[in-house]
């Protein structure tokens, strides 16, 4: 295996209802990830970009994210129809192959273009799910439901990881929603969409991410201190909600596994919560101790969630935690699909 | 299997679909409400310097960078290539043979197409000079649908080398 590691992270400043287009979106961010590496695009031998059409109405409107990197003389780039985190480990495998040493990864939505809670359940199986317009939240609401019933999460919990969130978004400055409501207060607030309360549910954003990895001698080039991607693993659980057990999350625990989350100590996890009550989840699959890691510091996707950029944002934090030294062992975490059906489980480390 | 009805699929009629908000984003507002108003914008890369009509995602798609200041180009441009349609197909509208080439309006640097009137299809060149013939201002929208068609000049051609760059 080569050596990977995480060299430059830049995302963009979270909104709700931007007037540019996606392509306008990406240019500031991807010109930014580039600066803050020190690099020129020239030096970046693979592209990965991941999105969702769905949230645009267009198929194939990725194509047009092209138009955003400057590809005069070509270059090589590649898609994932998925948050940006896959694009991540599709450039990883990508410089695993010696065929790239320095790949650009980024990750754009634009929430506000449409009911997302709707948008996202043409994601499920065509013939017996979608048509029923389930929506998101009410998918999750089956969830976390099902957590609460067997007892793997508390409602208690679930407010503690909203509050927690809300008082890390408002250190973060960006995210959309911020505050410094303890659990009981949240805890007082009315139950809006069973077992949901609002602060339970993600606060929708228009975004992008974008991270450069590198290899070995290209990544200490550009970085003082690259944040090595020492293992990365990508599980998935059954599309089908009523196939698995949505009280824990399989998928993730055997990622977590994979990678050797406890083979030595977790500073920091990122982890890709995008309803209060996966924190607990993953806390369960990925068998953290909250009292010895601190758990997503940057608020996470709760209090701003730009669908397909939130995901490599983790990735980014964690990142970020090593560069500045917070961190020597950090987990990245991102998921995708309704009632986290597929999880991506990294490990980070400074040295 | 003793009830007949029973036996019958059951059917369902289950029709989906999403409201979207498509933001044009403000490079292409500048060109559709120009071409509301009759006017043809475009806009010029910082770095490369080229005009881009239509200016596309806002972007240069070479230097990926937001394009800048917003140009008016044309009306006049210079057919760089062209298709003679002879097949009919489905929905058409336009007496065959007809031209749909490739315009670059004078002062852009990028080709948009368009359709090509009021000349044999046998006598479109290369280098040919055209003009737009705009649609009754009452019927304008934002749209480049505002221009019916272009027609030849009657200038003498472009020398190649003029657009040999932007083919």
């Amino acid at each position: 295996m080569r050596d990977v590691g995480i060299v430059a992270f830049a995302e963009s400043q979270l909104t709700y209802g931007t007037t540019n287009t996606p392509v306008e979106m990406i240019v500031p961010t991807v010109n930014e990830v580039l600066k803050n590496a020190g690099i020129e695009r020239t030096e970046v031998d693979f592209w990965c970009h991941g999105s969702c059409d769905y949230m645009t109405g267009q198929p194939f409107s990725f194509v047009a994210a092209v138009d955003a990197l400057g590809a005069w003389p070509p270059i090589i780039e590649s898609h994932v129809e998925m948050d940006g985190a896959w694009a991540l480990y599709e450039a990883w495998m990508k410089i695993q192959t010696g065929e790239a040493n320095v790949a650009l990864v980024f990750g754009n939505g634009k929430s506000s273009a449409g009911d997302m809670n709707r948008a996202l359940t043409l994601q499920q199986d065509p013939y017996t799910v979608a048509p029923l317009w389930p929506g998101l939240t009410a998918m999750e609401g089956i969830g976390a439901c099902a957590a609460l019933q067997a007892g793997t999460v508390t409602e208690r919990q679930m407010a503690e990881a909203a509050s927690r969130a809300r008082r890390d978004g408002a250190k973060n400055g960006n995210v959309l929603v911020s505050g410094s409501e303890s659990a009981d207060e949240l805890l007082s607030r009315a139950v809006t969409s069973a077992p949901f309360r609002d602060h339970d549910l993600p606060a929708m954003a228009d975004g992008v991410s974008a991270i450069i990895i590198a290899a070995g001698d290209a990544a200490k080039r550009i970085a003082k201190r690259p944040a090595w991607i020492r293992a990365i693993d990508h599980r998935i659980d059954h599309q089908n909600l009523g196939w698995r057990d949505l009280a824990r999350s399989t998928s993730a625990a055997i990622a977590a596994s994979e990678v050797g989350v406890h083979n030595d100590k977790v500073d920091i996890a990122e982890l890709h919560t995008t309803f209060s009550h996966h924190e607990q989840l993953l806390i369960n699959a990925l068998q953290l101790r909250p009292d010895a890691t601190r758990i997503t510091p940057s608020g996470g996707a709760l209090v701003g969630n730009a669908l397909m950029a939130a995901g490599l944002s983790r990735f980014g934090h964690s990142a970020r935690a090593i560069f500045d030294g917070t961190a020597d062992r950090a987990v990245a975490h991102a998921q995708q699909g309704a009632c986290l059906q597929q999880n991506i489980v990294a490990v980070l480390e400074g040295n | 299997m003793s009830d007949k009805a029973a036996d019958k699929p059951l059917r369902v009629r289950m029709p989906i679909g999403i409201d979207y908000k498509w933001c044009a984003g403000p490079a292409s507002t500048d060109y559709l409400t120009g071409l509301k108003d009759g006017r043809l914008y475009g806009r010029r890369c910082p770095v490369c310097e080229l005009v881009y009509f239509p200016p596309r995602n806002g972007v240069c798609a070479r230097d990926g960078v937001m394009l800048g200041e917003s140009v008016e180009v044309g009306p006049k441009g210079t057919v760089t290539t062209f298709c003679i349609v002879n097949v009919p197909f489905l929905g058409q509208t336009i007496k065959l043979p007809y031209v749909a080439a490739t315009i670059i309006l004078d002062g852009a640097h990028l080709g948009f197409s368009h359709l090509l009137q009021e000349v044999e299809a046998t006598d479109v060149r290369m280098g040919m000079r055209v003009e737009p013939v705009w649609r009754d201002k009452s019927d304008w929208d934002y749209s480049l649908e505002n221009i019916s068609h272009f027609r030849p000049t009657g200038e003498p051609d472009a020398p190649f080398d003029d657009y040999a760059r932007y083919l």
